[in-house]
């Protein structure tokens, strides 16, 4: 039953045919986006290109912990501060995120009722109000601390007013430098230790002290060479100077703000994630276990755990990368990561809209891939493997 | 062991209050101590936090029995030994919060559209109401009504979307946002899973993309870019170019929830009906679609409240929703240092919200016994 239209049921010719079309009216809509676009640019006065990169910002960071910034320095500069400043704040409240998520989801599924209960109203108070406000009464709380001429001492040696908290710096001498080498030969050691013991658990059945041994290399050899050395270490302490401290490591409020709110706020969705994924181990597991005389925690870490694993990588992955993005709410609370030191700033001063907008995006997209990189890789080390 | 085993006593109660106390708190030492611990904590922490909040807090008259306007008249503020919490800002700024600057005048318009809205979701909400059909009727026209009602037209005076504010922006923004988001994630998810490798290529490049960058460059692309894109003449609303970019977002993430349910469709359904000879569209419109949403109706919900909850990020590029009408009544001296307050005050408005549609979103999912999470991220 052809119809007139005999070429146009041709399922070949009318997928080239619907393809172009798409094509042509894309085409046609990016050169009238384009075009519209430089006649924009050139009635604005707008510089186009590159070259605004090396300029001088003409203006101050006040949190760059990686990198001397000073306002001679250029745009570029102050890109790579916001990625510097966006990648420790990411990694820093994915860390802390992971570690109270975990504990809180383990926590959730406790006998204890009223603890658990506990959890359950802090998860969903947590997820339930948005992160944006999260961050900004965190630091409304932070600013409203003692100022520094009353601030609070913790230890002798951390001082916490509205300015943030001030603690010593450490300053590595020269003799450190064979200390931290020793630090990382012990981490490598005790990862291969950790290889042999396994395989030779595999065949023989013995085992071997991989955690204790593990402990003393990593700790106590460098610890030692860092006394025979001669304690090549030293701390620069904050001292109060007019109004301002003078010296020492300094963490500012709108940081601390940050790691807070998203640690916590991501953290209720972990605790989800990780309930979910021991709920997912079935009970006959648990019971096994306990019936061939596995202590509690050994049950936990060498039978739940593993398995519910398998279950909580991939939405634990997911949860890293809206992190990473949520770090963005820092020009909120004028934390210069990436948003608001290069694409609020360095935007408001050049202009150039469309070249710092890309900068910042291309950068988050090319972390998320990387993020999703190396967890895909950590999830398929975790999986069933098929032998 | 020749000796007589010892007379053992009666299992405890494992049932009625004494037994499931036994079982869910004082399970054993370590489980006892931790439930005294936490009883301790509660009995430091409630009452504290009930003073505050509500038995020292004034909520519209101090402990003199004036009238408060501004924030030195709180009895807090009187009197540090005396009072909580200072609710008359919530109390004074209420309107603000609930409208923004909308004309007071006019103000009845605001209203009939909230009373308006909640009929428009009724349906889509609940299944069995009765005359259901007629009410999907109206829920279609309602975002013309809404539209007239609110901006002006049709006999109604202008009032422009600067004036817009606190939770009216907010709902717009939400309900928008998703509703525009809905087709526009089926298109792209059908577009992902299309056969033609030229349009599943851009549906996926452009889902990949959006997901990949923050909401708030989206939003700057939106007030900065946008203007720049299009000719002379053409001056968009602020609000509109916030609206657009909350709704590319949002499409994203729904295509990708939604192709998650298309995914789940058996191939036998996409066979028999090739084999009825439906076109593609027919099959997908009359067949598959309504099958594939239906099974991911829970995670379009959870997607839902992440963009509630996102909405709060417009007020970075200037537009005053509920949060950003509580930062400016912050930053009036009148009011000065009432952050707790009016924190608390959106906090909760949002937490209504949006642990209401995370229950409905549960009710769903036990209703449905799909037990399936897709698409969760």
């Amino acid at each position: 039953m052809r119809s007139n239209l005999g070429f146009f049921s041709d399922e070949k010719f009318r997928s080239i045919f619907f393809q172009t079309l798409v094509v042509g009216l894309f085409a046609l809509g990016l050169f009238f986006v384009i075009s519209t676009t430089s006649y924009n640019l050139e009635k604005r006065n707008i510089a186009t290109g590159w070259s605004f990169l090396q300029n001088p910002a003409g203006f101050d960071i006040s949190f760059s912990p990686f990198l001397e910034f000073k306002s001679t320095d250029t745009h570029l500069k102050v890109y790579f501060v916001g990625v510097l400043n966006t990648l420790l704040v990411s990694v820093t409240g994915c860390i802390a995120a992971t570690i109270l998520g975990f504990i809180l989801g383990i926590v959730r599924l406790s006998s204890n009722w009223l603890l658990s209960r506990l959890v359950y109203i802090y998860v969903e108070f947590s997820r339930n109000v948005p992160l944006l406000l999260q961050i900004i009464l965190w630091y409304s709380i932070l600013i409203q601390l003692p100022r520094v001429k009353q601030s609070l001492q913790v230890l002798d040696v951390f001082y916490i007013s509205n300015r943030g908290l001030y603690s010593p710096r450490p300053i590595f001498e020269s003799g450190f430098s064979y200390v931290s080498i020793a630090i990382v030969l012990a981490l490598i050691s005790s990862f291969l230790i950790n290889r042999w013991a396994k395989k030779r658990q595999d065949k023989t059945g013995q085992q071997f002290p991989v955690f204790s041994s593990s402990i003393g290399l990593i700790f106590i050899v460098p610890l030692i060479l860092f006394f025979i050395l001669g304690s090549p270490l030293s701390f620069e302490h904050p001292e109060l100077k007019g109004f301002n401290f003078k010296g020492g490591l300094v963490i500012r409020p709108e940081f601390i703000a940050m790691f807070l709110a998203l640690s916590i706020y991501t953290a209720a969705f972990i605790s989800e994630i990780v309930r979910a994924g021991i709920m997912s181990v079935s009970k006959g597991q648990r019971e096994a276990s306990a019936a061939i005389g596995l202590k509690q925690t050994w049950i936990m870490r060498l039978i739940i755990i593993p398995q519910a694993l398998r279950v909580i990588v991939p939405p634990l992955t997911s949860q890293y990368l809206n992190l990473t993005k949520n770090s963005s709410l820092g020009i909120a609370v004028g934390y210069a990561d990436l948003v608001h030191g290069f694409g609020g700033i360095s935007l408001n001063q050049t202009g150039q809209a469309i070249e710092c907008m890309a900068i910042v995006m291309a950068t988050y997209l090319s972390i998320s891939l990387t993020i999703s990189f190396f967890m895909n890789i950590y999830n398929r080390s975790i999986q069933f493997k098929e032998k | 062991m020749n000796e007589m085993n010892e007379v053992r006593k009666p299992p405890v109660a494992t049932t009625g209050i004494i037994g499931w106390l036994r079982i869910n708190l004082f399970f054993n030492w370590t489980n006892s101590l931790i439930t005294l611990f936490v009883i301790y904590c509660l009995y430091q922490f409630i009452p504290w936090i009930l003073d505050w909040t509500i038995f020292s807090a004034d909520f519209k008259y101090n402990y003199l029995g004036e009238q408060i306007t501004n924030q030195e008249m709180c009895s807090r503020n009187l009197d540090p030994e005396n009072g909580g919490a200072c609710w008359a800002v919530i109390y004074v700024r209420f309107y603000q919060f609930i409208y923004g600057f909308y004309p007071k005048v006019e103000v009845w318009r605001v209203n009939l559209a909230y009373v308006m809205l909640a009929f428009a979701l009724l349906p889509l909400l609940y299944a069995k109401l009765p005359y259901r059909k007629y009410f999907l009727y109206f829920t279609y026209i309602f975002p013309v009504i809404a539209y007239f009602l609110l901006n002006g037209g049709l006999g109604f005076t202008e009032v422009s979307t600067n004036k817009w504010g606190g939770l009216l922006v907010t709902l717009v923004l939400g309900c928008t946002g998703i509703a525009l988001a809905f087709p526009i994630g089926i298109m792209l998810a059908l577009g992902r899973r299309s056969k033609l490798p030229v349009i599943s290529m851009m549906c996926t490049l452009f889902i990949e993309f959006i997901r990949g960058v923050p909401l708030i460059t989206l939003l700057f692309f939106g007030m900065v870019m946008l203007p720049l894109f299009l000719p002379e003449g053409i001056d968009m609303d602020g609000l509109v170019r916030v609206l657009v970019a909350v709704t590319l977002f949002q499409s994203a993430y729904m295509a990708e929830v939604i192709r998650g349910g298309l995914q789940a469709i058996p191939p036998g359904q996409y066979e028999a009906a090739k084999s009825l000879g439906m076109s593609y569209w027919r099959m997908n419109l009359l067949i598959i679609l309504p099958q594939a949403i239906r099974i991911s109706i829970p995670p379009i919900v959870n997607t839902s409240i992440g963009l509630f909850k996102d909405t709060t990020l417009v007020i970075i590029v200037g537009i005053l929703d509920l949060l950003g009408i509580g930062r400016g009544t912050l930053a009036d001296t009148n009011w000065l240092g009432l952050s707790y307050e009016i924190y608390f005050f959106v906090s909760l408005v949002f937490f209504i919200f949006t642990f209401g549609m995370s229950r409905y979103s549960l009710y769903l999912e036990k209703k449905l016994k799909t037990g399936i999470n897709m698409g969760a991220d």
